[in-house]
């Protein structure tokens, strides 16, 4: 149950002249919710993009423990990566705007009903194992759309969603993919604080149900402290602090961070959360 | 933000600025006026054995004014419509009308074009012309693939057209294969040509892509030009063998065997052929319509349209963008081919002069007046863009002004195509259930 999922050592991602990501490293344990936060261009996304593939990194060793046993993420094409078990989300929604919810859904299951069409050519001729494939893929769509609150919505493109539900849309599909690690950026960006408590309320019970790992990016300090198991602070690329929420609420380092030069050590908590909660703004 | 700037200028009072619609139209009557005074202003004419320049300043002028008013009109135009068409991705009723009973509209076309022959309209011209518009039709339905689905500009769809119809003359000539023999041989060179064009141009996409298209366009016209041992260079490859009725020929006497009249003993008529070649591209199209409509509802087909709409998303996904993209390549090409091999038969006489830039465009004005990845759409506009000059032959030297203007007709009353709406390819509730979309 608390085996390590993901195992980041020494990564490094250099732009240029840039540091993005200087030196990380970190374990995210299975079943568990494990926060990346930092002020903005601390490197999160970056991170993430190493992870999946879009980047390859300068220097590191990625350690994912995949569907298939250990894989080393850096050396894998960015496409396959999504077979080991790793799904991610992105900062600017990334649906298919001019496909309806469902067929989102439904192309994030594309590798295993490509199999079970046989490439195509059975598929043709309306083969019934594909059929019945299409059929499964279809139910795990509405599985999702139901526990998201879009089953009335399945049928709408996903470019007119509400940008709350098409936050959401883009879990769901993630989740379609059936991955061991769900990777987040931001979901919370944009929504209201309702929403954002659904949100942290739906991500606790995908990781108690699913049973997965959570590797979470968040601004929101209030939702990032009330469901993380774990917490990296990055700035300027490097970790300056990991550890449960109270310990990461309590410490100087982080709050400097978040708070530049100013001096905070006589302030109030709730002052300091507050301050910590405009997170990105410092 | 973005909703502010794009309605802003044209939101004042439901419609027309006057002011700003002048400025516009005089800016382009002054364009207008730059090109045609050396374009129109003048003409040469022999005086006395000599030539001499004749100033014809009233064609400039009237060309001028024609620009000033016609950009005047469609501005008028627009603002009456409201601005909100495109910017709302809209597609109209008729055209929802129209994809949502596709099936109907479709079964329909198919039994009036299976009918055509035999109706008092099937005189040889008419089923000629008919031949013309499958051709097209099937061409459209087959770049369809490409541009619609998969969302990659191609400009240069009639090289596999081209490899098509020479991979057939080739086989006949050498080897001595029929039509029937030929039609999957060419397919797959014309599938392997689009695989070789798909390569260099994986990464691009847009403008970009279509420059390289077009480049690859021509290159094939040019080696067929050029590679005289082969392909017999400009004066093409003649007599073609004209396909066969199961082994039945269509001529009046045959030295080897029967020919299609004596066997069914009917009297002889040229036009046996015409109307044989008639329903073979006709069924030939309605397959190509068959496979594009199942293989949209297939896993490659939702994932060219996941493409089309974000490549990045697609490999989060795990979706192979490169094989994709070369399938979709492929399969494009692939019809492309059959059309061409149809082509050749057809003719009985082939030369690169068929295969210019000129069909490219025209296939995929097609494609994007029928509505990107609407089948029906793309039938339509290949009716429209065939039998329009047809129609317009009494105007002469008009007929491509009167073609020209109602191509940007279409396009200010459709931008995004005559039939731009997308059915769904699975539903989860029937039409009318579950919550209604805005539209
Ligand atoms: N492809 C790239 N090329 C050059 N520089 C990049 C690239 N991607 C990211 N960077 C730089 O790396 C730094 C980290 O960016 P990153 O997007 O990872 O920050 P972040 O922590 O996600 O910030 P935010 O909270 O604003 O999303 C920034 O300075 C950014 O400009
Ligand atoms: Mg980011």
């Amino acid at each position: 149950m608390n085996a390590p999922l993901l195992e980041v050592e020494h990564l490094t991602m250099r732009f240029g002249g840039l540091v993005a990501v200087d030196d990380l490293s970190f374990t995210a344990m299975d079943q568990r919710i494990t926060a990346i936060i930092g002020p903005n261009g601390a490197g999160k996304t970056t991170v993430f993009n190493c992870l999946t593939g879009f980047y390859r990194p300068t220097v590191g060793r990625l350690t994912f423990h995949g569907r298939f046993g250990p894989v080393l993420l850096e050396r894998e094409d960015g496409f396959r990566i999504p077979r080991h078990g790793i799904a991610r989300t992105f900062q600017n929604i990334r649906l298919f705007a001019h496909m309806t919810a469902l067929e989102n859904l439904v192309v994030a299951q594309h590798n295993h009903l490509m199999r079970a069409s046989g490439y195509t050519v059975l598929g043709l001729f309306g083969w019934k194992g594909y059929r019945a494939a299409e059929r499964a893929a279809i139910e795990r769509a509405r599985y999702w759309l139901d526990r998201m609150g879009l089953l009335a919505r399945a049928d709408w493109d996903a470019g007119s969603l509400p940008y709350g539900e098409q936050r959401k849309l883009e879990i769901a599909r993630a989740m379609c993919t059936q991955p061991k690690l769900l990777c987040l950026d931001e979901p919370a960006a944009g929504l209201n604080p309702r929403e954002t408590a659904e949100l942290a309320e739906l991500l606790v019970e995908i990781r108690d149900r699913e049973q997965i790992g959570i590797l979470l990016i968040e601004h929101d300090m209030s939702m990032v402290m009330r469901i993380s198991d774990q917490i990296i602070v990055l700035d300027y690329g490097r970790k300056i602090a990991e550890g449960t929420p109270e310990q990461i609420r309590t410490d100087p380092v982080v709050i400097k961070a978040y708070l530049g030069e100013a001096e905070d050590e006589e302030l109030p908590e709730e002052v300091r959360e507050d301050l910590a909660r405009l997170g990105g703004g410092a | 933000m973005s909703t502010v700037a794009t309605v802003g200028p044209r939101a004042t009072a439901g419609g027309f600025d006057l002011a700003r619609a002048l400025k516009e139209a005089g800016l382009a009557a002054f364009v207008a006026f730059v090109l045609f005074v050396p374009l129109a202003g003048f003409k040469l004419v022999g005086q006395e054995g000599q030539l001499a320049l004749e100033y014809r300043p009233h064609w400039v002028l009237i060309g001028t004014a024609a620009v000033f008013v016609g950009h005047l009109a469609i501005n008028f135009i627009r603002a009456m419509r409201g601005p909100s068409q495109r910017a709302r991705g809209e597609a109209g009723a008729m055209a929802r009308f129209f994809t949502v009973h596709a099936r109907w509209f479709g079964l329909a076309a198919a039994l009036l074009a299976f009918l055509l022959p035999f109706t008092p309209l099937g005189n040889r011209y008419v089923v000629d012309v008919a031949t013309t518009v499958l051709i097209y039709v099937m061409l459209g339905w087959g770049l369809n693939i490409v541009v619609g689905l998969a969302g990659l500009l191609d400009l240069g769809y009639v090289a596999f057209y081209a490899v098509g119809a020479y991979s057939y003359a080739l086989f006949a000539q050498w080897f001595g294969l029929g039509f029937w023999e030929a039609l999957p041989i060419a397919g797959v060179l014309a599938a392997i040509a689009g695989i070789l064009l798909g390569f260099p141009v994986l990464r691009l996409r847009g403008d970009y892509l279509a420059i390289v298209t077009l480049g690859f366009g021509e290159i094939i016209r040019v080696v067929l030009l050029n590679w005289y041992d082969v392909t017999n260079g400009p004066d093409g490859i003649s007599g073609i063998p004209r396909p066969t009725f199961f082994g039945l020929e269509f001529k009046r006497y045959s030295p080897d065997g029967m020919t299609f009249s004596q066997f069914f003993g009917i009297e002889y008529s040229s036009l046996h052929r015409v109307i044989f070649l008639y329903y073979l591209i006709l069924i030939l199209a309605l397959i190509t319509n068959w496979f594009v409509l199942r293989i949209r509802r297939l896993p490659i087909g939702r994932a060219w349209e996941a493409l089309r709409e974000d490549e990045i998303a697609c490999k989060a996904l795990g979706i192979n963008p490169t094989n994709t993209k070369l399938t979709a390549f492929a399969l494009g090409a692939m019809f492309g081919g059959f059309a061409g091999s149809f082509f050749a038969t057809r003719q009985g006489f082939i030369s690169p002069e068929s295969f210019t830039f000129i069909e490219s465009a025209t296939i995929l004005a097609i494609v994007v007046l029928g509505g990107m990845g609407s089948q029906i759409g793309v039938a339509l506009a290949a009716l429209v863009i065939v039998v329009l000059p047809e129609l317009g032959r009494e105007f002469e030297q008009f007929r491509m002004l009167l073609f020209g203007a109602a191509m940007v007709g279409i396009m200010v009353w459709r931008p995004r195509g005559l039939l731009a709406f997308r059915e769904p390819t699975v539903r989860l509730h029937g039409r009318g259930q579950g919550e209604e979309a805005p539209r």
